[in-house]
């Protein structure tokens, strides 16, 4: 039987590997190519070296974009994970009605992000009316407007991965804390956050690639209004490809250039909290 | 403890495969695609051809009509024809993805020598087609050297849509707007008593997505037109904003007099000003004979139209802003057969009494073609009466802006400027120099 297996598992995979050929080699592969081109469309292409990132860095809205983005990201990280973690500390006590909390909690993360983004939207300039200011007039409200939409949509995905985190915790180890005479807050940061670091090191490694890879809250909450203030580096990108003739390529090179910056910060990032993982 | 590191490390590769996908993929196209009936007679398939007909419609407005049109002539000749309508504002987008497949689209638009630059390599040279012979004129062929590369299909026209009741209500009728002081003056009087009349001069300038377009490139199409009037000349990689002054005259006007705070404009969407004008809270409308079925209701003995007077010399002959944005191009890259399939329909569509009946009666359209047919929509009879009166009617030059970058920058000054938080300077900025730094980006 294992030997079959092993003699057929080229056929097995095939479907596999063709889906993920199809769908992401052979498209990236194509993406990096069309960075160094101009085109139209994508049989057109005409090598024109390196001039697409030329382009791509003298363009001021670019690096704005670069600044924000990274500047979102960070402020989402921290707010997300925090948050994130107090609720599920909150949940995992014995209360009633912890379940339906749980569930509520989850619930926007199921939401669509163009949908979440214009629904915000109607709330903050409601709100802003009042005062004659919008959202798309202030940079700093686009910033923090963004960044109350992305922790309200994610604390509760968060959340879930937390509380799996904590239940796996043995029951044991608390006891012991508690019986040589541990504080609350030895116990959270002794024992309980290193035991919980895998979920941290997953939790973190979403919310910073989520906040630089964000695209439909920002296209639908402010269109990077006003005045590209607060257009993040998905969205910059998009623009460049569909605002100018002759642009797309440049568009192609930033979109190259976005990639190799989120894997680069991912494996940093794993790199880091990885190594504070704790063996159970 | 290897296959957790193992299962990790496949995890995190999954996750930035998402990653990729996410940017690496196009946005998806909505739209509406229906093939009509496929089953040619026989007896009629042998003497068209095989070719077919696939066209990427620009108009969502019109997509019920095409569909039935692609219908009555698939009925009528058995050549297939497929019509797909590109959701609103992504018309681009559709077309870039459409055409890198193998079943492309054979009929496609561009919305002038702008667009025309990045499609004028898939443009067919229509010189020596039948439907070149069909245009009522020269100048609604859209031309890259001797080439024909495009034919425009529609003409339209925008303006100031007024409603002759309230404007009557008012104390006036359109005598008494002849040029950009009679407007001012009408408006602020009516924004004076608006208490008391209980309704605004204009409806919001909405610089929402939906609406922005009716200021940053139809509004400032009139700046454009009287520069290049004034210099001779029909585009320009420089653009000296020598009627800026204007601008800012009916961009003050239009803000400081309508329905809504101007700090409150970048929050305004185009079905809020199609709202406020129908419901009869203003007076004026800017807009064009497109959106006559959204302002119906108001009964067509009560739509005016007005030129949109800037205040520049001469204005008082001036008309109305007719023109084109809509020209059909036909793939040069498709089939033989598939080219003339497509060549076929189009003839056939402002010839045949079936296909003009369509186009004019049916989409409202007014039609540069000898086939055209009287209009039933007011709009269009009011801007033919501006044009038998003798006015001039402006140009559409807002086909040589530089880019869509171009205007949206324009819309960022403008908003900031009606919202208080940036000056008129900025708006001068983005046209001026914005201008020159687009067209060399662009033109390299």
């Amino acid at each position: 039987m294992e030997k079959a297996i092993k003699r057929y598992f080229p056929l097995f995979i095939i479907p596999t590997l063709a889906a993920f050929l199809i769908g992401f080699i052979i498209p990236f592969i194509m993406g990096v190519w069309l960075s160094f081109c101009e085109f139209t469309t994508v049989q057109d292409a005409t090598f024109v070296g390196f001039k697409n990132y030329l382009l791509a860095f003298a363009d001021e809205t670019f690096v704005h974009a670069l600044g924000f983005t990274a500047l979102f990201a960070v402020v989402s990280l921290v707010l997300i994970n925090v948050l994130a973690f107090m609720l599920a500390m909150a949940l995992t006590k014995k209360l009633a009605g912890t379940n339906i909390f749980r569930t509520i909690f989850f619930m926007p993360n199921l939401i669509g992000g163009i949908v979440l983004g214009y629904i915000w939207q109607l709330i903050f300039n409601g709100i802003l009316s009042q005062f004659d200011l919008a959202l798309n007039l202030n940079a700093k409200f686009g910033f923090w407007g963004t960044v109350i939409l992305v922790c309200w949509q994610q604390i509760g995905y968060m959340m879930i991965i937390y509380i799996a985190g904590l239940q796996t915790i043995p029951t044991d180890v608390m006891e012991a804390a508690n019986i040589d005479g541990a504080s609350g807050r030895q116990r959270l940061f002794r024992v309980t956050l290193p035991m919980m670091m895998p979920s941290i090191t997953i939790c973190t490694f979403l919310s910073i690639t989520n906040g630089f890879k964000l695209f439909d809250q920002n296209l639908s909450l402010t269109g990077g209004e006003p005045a590209h203030a607060t257009e993040m580096l998905a969205l910059n990108i998009f623009n460049t490809f569909y605002s100018r003739v002759g642009f797309e390529g440049v568009g192609q090179a930033k979109a190259v250039l976005f990639f190799l910056l989120v894997v680069g910060i991912g494996l940093l990032q794993l790199r880091l909290t990885r190594s504070k993982e704790v063996q159970q | 403890m290897k296959m957790k590191r193992l299962l990790a490390t496949g995890l995190a590769a999954m996750l930035m495969a998402g990653a990729l996908a996410a940017c690496g993929s196009t946005p998806a196209s909505t739209g509406t695609a229906s093939t009509p009936s496929t089953a040619a007679p026989a007896s009629t398939g042998a003497a068209v051809g095989d070719g077919k007909v696939y066209y990427l419609n620009f108009k969502p407005e019109q997509d019920e009509q095409w569909q039935a049109l692609a219908k009555a002539y698939t009925e009528e000749t058995g050549v297939e024809v497929t019509v797909l309508t590109a959701a609103s504002g992504q018309y681009e987008t559709t077309l870039k993805s459409e055409i890198a497949k193998t079943e492309a689209p054979t009929l496609f638009q561009v919305n002038g020598p702008v667009g025309l630059a990045s499609w004028k390599d898939y443009c067919y040279d229509l010189s020596s087609s039948q439907l070149y012979g069909e245009l009522s004129s020269d100048e609604f062929a859209l031309k890259d050297g001797d080439k024909v590369a495009g034919i425009a299909y529609v003409i339209e026209t925008y303006g100031i849509i007024y409603n002759k009741g309230l404007l009557e209500k008012a104390g006036y009728t359109q005598d008494d707007i002849k040029n950009f002081e009679d407007l001012k003056k009408v408006a602020e009087d009516i924004t004076a008593r608006s208490g008391e009349l209980g309704f605004s001069a204009f409806t919001s300038a909405g610089m929402d997505g939906s609406s922005d377009w009716r200021f940053k490139t139809h509004l400032a199409n009139l700046p454009i037109y009287y520069e290049y009037k004034a210099d001779g000349i029909s585009s320009t990689d420089a653009i000296k904003g020598s009627y800026l002054d204007n601008y800012k005259a009916i961009w003050d006007l239009y803000i400081n007099n309508s329905t809504t705070k101007p700090a409150l404009l970048s929050t305004k969407t185009g079905d809020d000003a199609v709202a406020e004008f129908v419901t009869e809270q203003a007076v004026f409308y800017q807009n064009g004979t497109w959106a006559y079925n959204d302002i119906a209701d108001l009964g067509d003995d009560n739509l005016g139209m007005l030129p949109i007077y800037i205040g520049a010399e001469g204005e008082e002959k001036q008309g109305l802003c007719t023109g084109t944005e809509n020209y059909w191009c036909v793939n040069s890259k498709a089939s033989e057969e598939d080219i003339q399939a497509t060549l076929d329909f189009l003839y056939w569509c402002v010839t045949s009494e079936e296909g003009t009946t369509a186009l004019c009666t049916d989409m409202g359209f007014v039609i540069p073609f000898k086939g055209n047919l009287p209009a039933t929509n007011p709009l269009v009879n009011i801007s033919n009466d501006y044009i038998a009166d003798g006015y001039t009617p402006v140009s559409w030059n807002f086909t040589t802006m530089p880019s869509e970058q171009w205007k949206n920058d324009l819309g960022s000054a403008l908003t900031g400027y009606a919202a208080g938080t940036s000056q008129w300077d900025g708006v001068v900025t983005a046209f001026v120099d914005g201008w020159a730094k687009e067209y060399a980006a662009v033109n390299g």
